[in-house]
């Protein structure tokens, strides 16, 4: 079995992985970090999403060996220092969830969304978060609590 | 997903080693659709060759006429790229949702030619040219059926250049789950005429003639009015009847009309 090697919130981490194995597989599975959700498995729900080299992509249609000496950011890197994350307290101060299974992916889809539209309106939220679903809140607080956080991000 | 043995290539040439000493290889690009294909065992290849590390696959270059793309240059960098007309990165903002986005890539969705793609119509809508690791191919003759294109076994797409038009738009209907489109249509007008091209509508992306010929004596939606697409051959699916998708031809024409001034 091949080795694959890259960065994940800040640590070089390696491991056996099978070649078929996708990053999200080896993310929960290699590195028990199970903060990444794996939701509908066919890249519609984007409960999934992890950054690699900066950008938000569905880890369960990656290979863990494409991501062979990349470096990783999973909802497990946000907080630093005990504090949360400005997209972490915004969804709690807004009330942005509510079973909670979305919410990392949502969280990693809009930092990545506030890191490359610093200022976006409510119809650049909602589109750009076109491939992250939520059964639960009808989108209408995640979608205020990105406003508030690309406030305090920007800020 | 069958498990196979993953390759990473340093450089087309290895790249074409590895397929041809390959019992039954495939390259993967972004993966966006090949993943989801392995992973429904709709496909069971031997050998995975990875493309992501090969330089000369990667960067837009601006040319005087034209602007040439690498074929693993993501639909994000294309959608964010000042060296790409307008028309072409709204395209690329079109395609899926952000995250396929950042992952998906240019040459992988020409080489998979889904017949709803919409990279495609773009091609042939502005006369694109493919440049392989074997030769030129012109994108009117590059797609043929349904996931069929003219690339032979280990051919391996490196860039596809897009000449400069005056004035081009694409409209899309995008199914609203998936947001391929049930119908879109790239229109330009460029030097050498007029171009019209469809997708979504049947097994693969298509040239519209009687649209390019309305076109050509009058650039403007109103020289639309009257012309309809008879169905048949036309795609018909739980999303949208023959009928309707000929209906949508005309309509998401005189929008990218419209959209190009």
């Amino acid at each position: 079995m091949p080795t694959v090697s890259m960065t994940v919130n800040g640590q070089a981490v390696s491991g056996e992985v099978e070649d078929r194995t996708l990053l999200v597989e080896f993310i929960r599975e290699n590195l028990n970090l199970t903060g990444t959700h794996v939701g509908c498995d066919t890249s519609q729900c984007g409960a999934c999403v992890v950054h690699v080299n900066g950008d938000s992509m569905k880890s369960c249609t990656m290979l863990a060996m494409q991501a062979n000496g990349a470096e990783v950011t999973t909802i497990e890197g946000l907080a630093q220092g005990g504090e949360m994350h400005p997209m972490q307290q915004a969804f709690h101060d807004n009330h942005g969830l509510q079973c909670g299974f979305c919410t990392p992916g949502m969280l990693m889809s809009a930092i990545d969304l506030v890191a490359k539209n610093p200022d976006p309106d409510e119809t650049t939220i909602r589109e750009q978060l076109e491939g992250n679903i939520c059964r639960c809140t009808g989108y209408h607080n995640i979608v205020k609590a990105v406003q508030q956080a690309a406030k305090t991000m920007g800020g | 997903m069958y498990n196979f043995n993953f390759q990473s290539a340093s450089s087309l040439d290895d790249a074409a080693a590895k397929l041809a000493a390959a019992e039954d290889g495939t390259v993967i690009a972004g993966g966006q659709t090949l993943l989801p294909v392995l992973k429904q065992r709709l496909a069971n290849p031997s050998d995975v060759v990875d493309l992501s590390g090969i330089a000369d696959l990667k960067g837009i270059k601006a040319g005087a006429d034209s602007v040439t793309i690498g074929a693993m240059v993501t639909h994000a960098e294309v959608a964010g790229s000042s060296d790409v007309p307008a028309a072409l990165r709204a395209v690329a903002e079109g395609i899926g949702d952000p995250q396929v986005r950042n992952r998906g890539t240019l040459g992988g969705s020409v080489a998979n030619n889904d017949p709803a793609a919409d990279y495609p119509a773009a091609l042939l809508g502005l006369g694109a040219t493919i440049t392989t690791n074997q030769r030129d191919i012109a994108a009117d003759d590059f797609f043929t059926g349904l996931f069929e294109t003219a690339l032979n076994d280990g051919e391996i797409i490196k860039s596809v250049t897009f000449p400069n038009a005056t004035k081009a738009a694409y409209a899309k209907f995008p199914n609203p789950a998936s947001r391929y489109a049930m119908v879109g249509v790239f229109v330009a007008q460029a030097a050498d005429g007029v171009r019209v091209a469809v997708t979504g509508a049947t097994e693969c992306a298509h040239r519209g003639p009687k649209l390019e010929a309305a076109l050509s004596g009058n650039w403007s939606a109103d020289a639309l009015d009257g012309i309809s697409i008879p169905p048949e051959h036309l795609n018909s699916d739980i999303h949208a009847s023959a009928e309707y998708r000929a209906h949508l031809v005309v309509v998401m024409a005189k929008r990218a009309v419209a959209a190009a001034g």
